[in-house]
């Protein structure tokens, strides 16, 4: 990185108090903002920039009493797939957005319809027929400019997979059906990505985190080839708190994968049962 | 001779749940296949079976003392 920005940055920074009263020197979003411009760079290239001199951007100050600045900064340097932007992958996208993942990638070929506003977060009325790709990059757009977000307008498949999914560090499975998340899953495991699985019926669902080299899906749903195309949620449809705690629960995993944290539900499985009032960890193997 | 165990039913499972389902009393012995046979289960739909927490299959046999935790396959989002 070029001096000119780190000058600027410091130049712009000030000196803050957390809620404890411990000090801290930050920036804020107008100046991120005004600096990526004047630089010809993104937001997150100047926020990381400003958190490798000990600067902390204004919009995560929230995050920095959990997060190191290194941790911070990893988000930011991250490249993270979310395949399907329905009531999983919409709230994934915006809690990723606001955590300060830098380069999200977006996979949805479908469009919004009334059906979707119980739970699909990206929703809202006037964007019904409108690409959910399309209202991703508005919301992110909205919520942290400094984010790099790419969007593909089409349906994963076994045939575009590998491409769509290119240097991706983290993936998230946000898909509706058990038989793409199995090409999903493949096709992790050829790119070498993680992969944070989460699927939902009624009021229950489960999520777990996939390696590479983890037996993964078939662990949950059997022989690939005998799975069923839909689960229980054709019979029990999709309530929106549940859905929206399994995006949470695969949000958490995806930023403890990027910061290198212990104690994922690797060949593990969160299951819950809001219904039921149940939270539990099962092992796979 | 019977013991018991406990069953947990998720999703569209919960109907099957049996009125004692907390002390749910059994033929030690008794196999995952035909404890679902018992409660009405298809096998089909009891694709996620665990037994005191971990993934267990339709073959495993049950003593007594267990917690059973029978989920269908579930793919929404």
């Amino acid at each position: 990185m070029a001096t000119g920005p780190i000058n600027e940055i410091l130049e712009k920074s000030i000196s803050k108090k957390y809620p404890d009263n411990t000090s801290y020197t930050s920036i804020s979003v107008d100046h991120v903002q005004k600096l990526s411009k004047h630089a010809g760079l993104s937001g997150h290239e100047i926020e990381i920039t400003a958190l490798e001199q000990g600067v902390v951007p204004e919009r995560y100050a929230r995050n920095m009493k959990f997060f190191s600045l290194e941790q911070q900064a990893a988000l930011l340097k991250s490249r993270v797939s979310v395949v399907g932007l329905g009531g999983l992958g919409g709230a994934v996208t915006e809690i990723l957005g606001r955590a300060g993942i830098g380069n999200l990638n977006l996979i949805d070929g479908d469009r919004f319809e009334d059906s979707n506003l119980n739970r699909q977060f990206l929703s809202t009325c006037d964007r019904i027929n409108t690409p959910k790709v399309q209202a991703a990059v508005e919301r992110i757009h909205d919520i942290n400019p400094s984010i790099r977000v790419k969007v593909h307008f089409e349906f994963l498949d076994r045939h575009n997979a590998s491409q769509l999914l290119e240097n991706s560090d983290v993936t998230v499975d946000c898909l509706d059906n058990i038989h793409a998340r199995f090409v999903l899953e493949n096709t992790c495991r050829q790119i070498g990505s993680p992969l944070v699985s989460a699927a939902v019926a009624g009021a229950a669902g489960h999520v777990t985190t996939i390696f590479p080299e983890d037996p993964g899906l078939q662990m949950i749903y059997g022989d690939p080839d005998k799975a069923p195309f839909k689960g229980a949620e054709t019979t029990l449809g999709t309530v929106p708190y549940a859905v929206t705690v399994l995006a949470a629960l695969q949000s958490a995993e995806v930023i403890k994968i990027i910061q290198k944290k212990n104690e994922l539900l690797r060949n593990k499985l969160l299951i819950v049962d809001l219904e039921a009032g149940i939270f539990d960890v099962m092992g796979l193997m | 001779m019977t013991s018991q165990i406990q069953i947990k039913l998720f999703a569209n499972l919960q109907r099957f749940t049996p009125p004692s389902a907390n002390n749910y009393s059994i033929e030690p012995g008794i196999s995952i296949r035909n404890l679902l046979e018992q409660l009405g289960i298809p096998e089909e739909k009891a694709k996620l079976i665990f037994v005191d927490g971990v993934k267990s299959d339709l073959t495993s046999t049950l003593d007594g003392g267990e917690r059973v935790g029978i989920f269908p396959p579930v793919g929404g989002g």
